[in-house]
């Protein structure tokens, strides 16, 4: 590991000027790996963890939650008003990861992490995210785990988080501590980037940007639920994962948010697949239109071309469970 | 870095390279070599010890992230002749082969015990607001931070469930 200067940081204005030149650390379950392998050598690491004004959770005026970002995964998952009312957040976080690695995972971390692309690992490999402008050799290499949408010439890495797919199927937002000054809530889809000529740049985040909290909106009516396929029963990353919320009334479907983990650089959310859903009947022909819609612009690199057609089954399961008995 | 914590009951004061783990402190500069160095990448479990009461990977910690915290590592759950119920367990069950995973193995189970008496649910607990049941399929699935390459995982389970009272 290269040396670093380590600062505890006291408070969120000295923490976000002293990241300026560095990088924040809380679990450290990613960037500690990272930093072993040199994939990330910051000068300086931020010790946010004993900021109190990142902890903790706190109901919103308008019957939500905010989640301060130092708040684990184990903490998020176990909350009584998350698994009671976003359930689909809970399942999302203990398919993840491990209990050890969860008991030190952040919620800020959590979206912030890194790819698991294993070119983007392997500094003997070429990667545009890792070493901007010397290729990708993912691209006809082991692609098993990696993007079939949203990808670029440059890279075709996948956002590895099952949390940020829930929180985007609850249409959460983010709250920025900008270094510059001033804070702004964002919703999540707005936090990530496609990586475009740019793999490197992963979000809109400048150096010194702190994720203060996460807010979800107010539970709503509808069936949640979450499904994530991997190679092994515990403890891997998702190949395809959908995050549902799925309501019917008289008949019809009302809501259907839904974002999907293992296909792209960012969780994936499609407006159009949910547009071509709500209002119709629920049946497979319908389910088969959405997955349709959702894959049009779907495209294999060879090992993950499996993919696509997984997705489109993944997907019709979870509608055909939330649609089944769920006329009210 | 100065770094002041508690391991084992024991107050400790360290002033280490800020890269060195929890891990490398534990083992390098005080002697506890019960916690093992596996993967040193949070994948295998076999650094798994309890800070603060909860089971963290000591590979993927910075010891100067700690000061103030308190670390319970194997050599603290119980003594030759005096072993926890947990430990006691693996040796009625034997509960390992090459016994290098076993310190990270009964570190978490001990842990992994308490979550479920508090009611923590998993992956596998079919109702989120349920009390979670101590059945085999849990145990497998909370227990899947601690792998066992001599593939000691049925006699594990038997432990666990020995030590939580459920089999005899």
């Amino acid at each position: 590991m290269r040396p670093f200067d380590y600062h505890r940081g006291t408070g969120i204005e000295d923490a976000t000027r002293a990241a300026v030149q560095g990088s924040f650390i809380a679990g450290g379950t990613n960037l500690i790996d990272l930093m072993k392998l040199e994939v990330m050598a910051p000068e300086r690491l931020i010790d946010i963890t004993r900021i109190e004004e990142l902890r903790g959770f706190e109901a919103t005026d308008g019957g939500g939650l905010r989640i301060g970002a130092l708040v684990s995964n184990t903490d998020l998952a176990n909350d009584p008003r998350v698994r009671r009312h976003w359930p689909v957040l809970s399942r999302a976080l203990l398919s993840g990861a491990t209990q050890q690695l969860r008991n030190k995972a952040t919620t800020g971390g959590n979206l912030l992490q890194r790819t698991r692309c294993l070119y983007f690992y392997d500094r003997a490999m070429l990667c545009n995210k890792r070493a901007p402008g010397t290729g990708c050799g993912a691209m006809e290499g082991v692609n098993r785990i990696l993007a079939v949408l949203g990808t670029s010439e440059h890279c075709i890495a996948t956002h590895p988080s099952d949390m940020a797919v829930a929180m985007m199927a609850l249409g959460a937002e983010v709250e920025i501590v900008r270094a510059s000054g001033g804070t702004e809530r964002l919703p999540l889809d707005d936090l990530y980037l496609l990586p475009g000529d740019t793999p490197e740049r992963e979000t809109v985040l400048a150096p010194g940007d702190l994720i203060a909290a996460v807010i979800l909106p107010a539970p709503v009516e509808g069936r949640q639920a979450y499904r994530k396929v991997r190679d092994r029963a515990s403890y891997a990353f998702a190949l395809v994962s959908v995050a549902a919320v799925v309501a019917v009334e008289e008949g019809r479907i009302s809501r259907a948010d839904l974002a999907f983990g293992g296909l792209a650089p960012k969780p994936w959310r499609s407006r159009e697949v949910e547009a071509a859903l709500v209002g119709q009947a629920p049946s497979e022909a319908l389910f088969d239109r959405a997955a349709d819609i959702l894959l049009e612009d779907a495209r294999g690199h060879g090992d993950n071309d499996f993919k696509i057609p997984l997705a489109r089954r993944v997907l019709k399961a979870v509608l055909a469970d939330l649609t089944t008995g769920a006329v009210a | 870095m100065q770094t002041s914590l508690t391991i084992n009951g024991t107050a400790r004061e360290l002033d280490l390279d800020p890269r060195t783990s929890l891990l490398d402190a534990l083992r390098h500069h005080l002697g506890l070599t019960g916690t093992k160095k596996g993967c040193d990448h949070g994948q295998c479990g076999a650094c798994t010890v309890l800070v603060n009461g909860r089971r963290v990977n000591a590979c993927l910690s910075l010891l100067c992230m700690h000061d103030g915290d308190e670390v319970t590592t194997i050599e603290a759950l119980g003594q030759p002749g005096a072993l926890s119920p947990m430990q006691q367990a693996f040796v009625e069950k034997d509960g390992f082969q090459c016994g290098y995973c076993t310190p990270g193995q009964i570190c978490s189970a001990t842990a992994m015990l308490e979550e479920i008496a508090q009611g923590w649910p998993s992956h596998v607990t079919e109702d989120l607001e349920a009390r979670p049941e101590l059945t085999i399929e849990e145990i497998s699935e909370r227990m899947s931070g601690n792998l066992c390459r001599c593939s000691a995982y049925p006699n594990i389970v038997d432990a666990i469930r020995k030590a939580a009272g459920e089999v005899a």
